[in-house]
């Protein structure tokens, strides 16, 4: 089976130390370092497996700058087979719709069996998957928590259902999946593991490469702009006090309020 | 009368002569045939450099192996041990001459008069010595004899089996002796095992001894082939390989094995493979170990990983591997090409179960070593992409931005409040350098034994600096979790920044950093834990200790690891401790070199583990049960896991822990210009 999973850069949350920049527009991003973003790293880890058990090739593929070729490196130190980049100037500005149109006229490119999204970028809204499937007709299903690969080109996927229950579906090939973190433990990617890829050219395609109108896509064609950010007010944090099992009722009672156990 | 010889004599017909010759050759084509399929995997085997310096394994063999240093640390144990082994050495020259003796007519077995004496009372201390061990493990049934929960049961028939046919052997010499003298009216050293069997045939008829003599001979020649052939399948196999373990013992015990033997760091990148994944990735000297370890569970009844229900087990580490070795190299059949060890017969949980404490290897009679091979299985897996999730974040981290908290580089002196010079190679004056490592310069709590260092410092006449924002984390840790590839990335970016630095001196209160620096790293100047500068401040007087306020304390020194056991910082602490007026301290009964493990540092504060209870609450239970209500430590990672296990324990308010440092800035009678970074203690 050969998969494509679509993975991005995102300021790494655990290792930044995050602040507003002075136009309150965006955060201040000259300190930070970057990262792939987390649930695409289950996505890439989902595909492996499966390519693991029925053979196949895992492709990673990254909308980005030019400096952005080593968000599919890191994958590729995972275990994925091959990596490319797109890049192109008019992508700049692009949003959701933007990079799924990137992505489809790509994927129209090549052929690929299923194609794999995290579940949301840590700074996104989830959204290009869905956009993606149903630019190419396939059909999706979101947040997927379980894959299962049936005879005659089928999945039976499983779904976190809010509340905590599960509700599983078949579903057809080719389709695209948008991946659960916890859907499994992704690989460690060490430094070794980097090294060993650091000379395997990723290959870098523009619009042009991809046979792309450069209209729909690009700063000025985005219908979604954002225009405020800002750290809400904490909730404030409470001690609780008294003997132990007063305590434990009380926290018992707290997180029940706020519906975390059903 | 005297008897004729057993070589002389008719066994069923057989020749004597011709009967013990066969056995003879029997005996040792078996043996050396075992011996030659046992030393196939160590073929296989990497590569392990362990040829050089013979005088000074000759001196591990005297003190280890001929003097058995370490076995009266199990006193009971170790004294039977002592006279088993004793008696071996009295009895081996007895023992050949005896086999010669069945070949030869006209042998006469070396030796004399004081000889004889001293073979007949070794014999007797043996045969004593097994029978007393045979009955402790059949009555007293010492608890670490047994196996882990869920191993299935212990098997006490295969020591009372072995101790058994060495209690056969002592009895057949004494039969041979007795019913020799008995015929020759010839007196035996008096309560001699001989001598009471002597007196016991006195009535038997001459025949009848002449048989138990040559009975007693063949019994012995028997005996002792069955033992030599039985030994190289199981505990027993010591007997033959410890001096060659002893021999080929790691010398210098401070520092980690690399990688592999003969490859450069800067190669490892061309290896296809990292780390121990099949046995075969073991090196020949961790087989000899497999194969020479006697079960006596010393290991696993110091390991606090064992003692905290952890999924380790030093002992049945070493014990699975020899197993494994001996079904895949099978006597008879061919050899079999191993799986993969991590996932069968090692679980992951357990390679990553141990914090490196060193407290198995320093118990360890035959010198056996542990760390080099937890560090090497952990490799195999790093290489395999197998990491416990919770550890990818902080390594993921380090690679970054040179600590596991993922916190910016340019907060890392933070801590100091702009207090503490930051090196930057210009100025002669600051010739010591102060590292600081990744925990005490961004552990809120932690920060205060940093404040506190740099106080003791100043007063003790230090004339210091950090590296601040170019400091990057020591790898210490990330180089006992397996992943050497980033290790040497941060400690070439920290050699790079130390030698910029241009100091003549390193100094540090985190005795993972100390270890780290010191042993690690190369080509840097010496490195001093604060332990030691501050006991040398004391003894020439630089600094003096005002009186503790509180006169009902009593405070007890725990030993971290890296500072102790693995360094033989012992005194210096104490010795500083002992120095305040007022102290009253007093010792865990697991203390020094023996000292139980908080629950280990650097990673393994990212890395919980399946236990029933953590390390450090039974370590505050220990002090508690020494009657101490003070807990001092000098290590950072000591204090979160002491001060998490106090809470945990609910000994809030009985129980506190603080510092060396932190205590020495505390007391110290203040003359310095950084009187601030001392108030830093909490």
């Amino acid at each position: 089976m050969d998969i494509l999973v679509c993975a991005r850069k995102v300021p790494d949350t655990a290792e930044n130390e995050i602040a507003l920049n002075r136009a309150g527009n965006d955060i201040e991003r000259d300190d930070l370092v970057y990262t792939v973003n987390e649930a695409d790293n289950y996505a890439v880890e989902a595909a492996l497996q499966i390519t693991e058990k029925f053979a196949g090739s895992v492709t990673v593929v990254t909308v980005g700058g030019d400096n952005d070729d080593d968000v599919p490196r890191r994958e590729m130190a995972m275990g994925a087979h091959h990596g490319v980049l797109l890049a192109d100037e008019s992508f700049n500005g692009s949003d959701g719709r933007g990079i799924a149109t990137i992505l489809k006229a790509y994927v129209q490119r090549n052929h690929f069996d299923l194609i794999l999204t995290g579940a949301q970028g840590e700074d996104g809204a989830a959204q290009v998957g869905g956009m993606l499937a149903a630019m190419l007709d396939y059909p999706f299903a979101s947040l997927v928590s379980s894959i299962e690969v049936l005879d005659g080109g089928k999945l039976r996927i499983g779904r976190e259902i809010e509340g905590g229950n599960r509700e599983m579906n078949e579903i057809d090939l080719p389709c695209v999946l948008s991946i659960q973190t916890g859907i499994n433990e992704p690989r460690y990617v060490g430094m070794r593991g980097i090294r060993q890829v650091a000379s395997i050219p990723i290959a870098v395609l523009d619009a042009s490469d991809l046979g792309l109108d450069t209209a729909p896509v690009g700063a000025v064609a985005a219908r979604v702009i954002r225009t405020d950010y800002f750290v809400p007010p904490a909730g404030g944090a409470r001690v609780l006090a008294g003997s132990r099992p007063e305590i434990a009722e009380e926290l018992l009672e707290i997180v029940m309020s706020k519906r975390g156990l059903s | 009368m005297e008897y004729p010889s057993p070589a002389a004599a008719n066994y069923w017909g057989i020749p004597g002569r011709t009967l013990f010759a066969l056995l003879c050759l029997l005996g040792t084509f078996c043996f050396c045939w075992i011996i030659a399929r046992r030393l196939k995997p160590l073929a296989r085997a990497q590569d392990d450099p362990r040829f050089d310096r013979p005088l000074a394994r000759l001196r591990n063999v005297l003190q280890y192996w001929l003097l058995q240093w370490r076995h009266p640390r199990y006193p009971l144990a170790g004294t039977l041990h002592l006279f088993i082994f004793a008696g071996f050495l009295v009895l081996a020259v007895r023992a050949f001459a005896m086999l010669i003796v069945g070949v030869s007519a006209t042998f006469v077995p070396p030796g004399g008069p004081a000889y004889d004496v001293l073979r007949a009372y070794a014999a007797t201390v043996v045969f004593a010595a097994v029978t007393a061990a045979a009955l402790r493990r059949l009555i007293a049934k010492p608890a670490r004899y047994q196996p882990p929960a869920g191993s299935g049961k212990g098997r006490p028939a295969d020591a009372i089996f072995l101790l058994g046919l060495i209690g056969i052997l002592m009895l057949a010499d004494g039969l041979i002796e007795s019913s020799a003298a008995a015929g020759q009216a010839r007196s035996l050293p008096a309560l001699s095992l001989a001598w009471l069997l002597q007196q016991a045939f006195a009535s038997l008829s001459s025949p009848t001894l002449r048989g138990l003599y040559l009975g007693g001979y063949l019994l012995h020649a028997l005996t002792f082939f069955f033992l030599l052939c039985y030994r190289p399948f199981g505990i027993q196999f010591h007997v033959e390989t410890s001096l060659f373990t002893i021999y080929f013992a790691k010398l210098d015990r401070e520092l980690l094995k690399p990688v592999r033997w003969g490859v450069p760091a800067e190669n490892l990148d061309r290896l296809k493979s990292l780390g121990v994944k099949s046995f075969e990735d073991f090196t020949w000297k961790h087989m000899l170990d497999f194969y020479s370890c006697a079960d006596c569970g010393r290991c696993s009844d110091q390991c606090p990983a064992y003692a905290v229900g952890r999924a380790l087990s030093p002992r049945f580490l070493t014990t699975k591997a020899r197993d494994y070795s001996f079904r895949h190299y099978p006597v008879l059949g061919s050899a079999a090409n191993g799986t993969p060890l991590a996932g069968n017969l090692y679980s992951e949980e357990e390679i990553w179960s141990c914090t490196t404490c060193g407290a198995c290897e320093r118990e360890c009679p035959l010198l056996i070593e542990y760390i080099d091979k937890i560090v090497d299985l952990r490799r195999g897996l790093v290489d395999d992409r197998r990491v416990p999730q919770p550890l990818q974040k902080p390594l993921k981290a380090l690679e970054v931005r040179g600590n596991p908290y993922g916190k910016p580089e340019r907060k890392r002196a933070d801590w100091a409040n702009a207090e503490v010079p930051v090196l930057n190679g210009a100025d002669a004056h600051q010739d010591t350098l102060y590292f600081v490592d990744s925990i005490t310069s961004y552990d809120d709590r932690i920060q205060a034994i940093g404040r506190a260092t740099a106080g003791i410092l100043s007063e003790a006449g230090v004339h210091f600096g950090i590296l601040g924002a170019a400091e990057s984390d020591s790898g210490h840790d990330v180089r006992r979790f397996g992943e050497e590839t980033l290790f040497l990335a941060l400690r070439d970016y920290n050699t790079q920044a130390i030698r910029r630095a241009g100091v003549r001196h390193i100094v540090t209160s985190d005795p993972h950093a100390y270890n780290g620096l010191k042993h690690d790293y190369t080509g840097l100047p010496p490195v001093e834990h604060t332990s030691q500068v501050i006991a040398r401040a004391v003894r020439t007087g630089t600094i003096r200790f005002d009186p503790l306020a509180n006169r009902n304390d009593v405070y007890t020194y725990h030993d971290p690891c890296y500072l102790g056991r693995h360094n033989q910082i012992f005194d210096d602490p104490r010795y500083v401790l002992d120095a305040i007026p007022g102290m009253k301290r007093v010792e865990m009964s697991r203390c020094r070199d023996r000292s139980f493990c908080c629950g280990g540092g650097g990673l393994a504060l990212f890395h919980e583990v399946k236990e029933d209870e953590r390390m450090g609450v039974r370590r505050v239970r220990m002090a508690a049960e020494a009657g101490a209500n003070v807990m001092v430590t000098a290590c950072p990672f000591c204090m979160v896991n002491l001060e998490d296990a106090i809470k945990v324990a609910g000994m809030e308010g009985q129980m506190a822990v603080i510092d060396l440092v932190e205590l020495a800035a505390q007391q110290v009678v203040r003359q310095a210009v950084l009187p601030a970074l001392g108030k830093g203690v909490n």
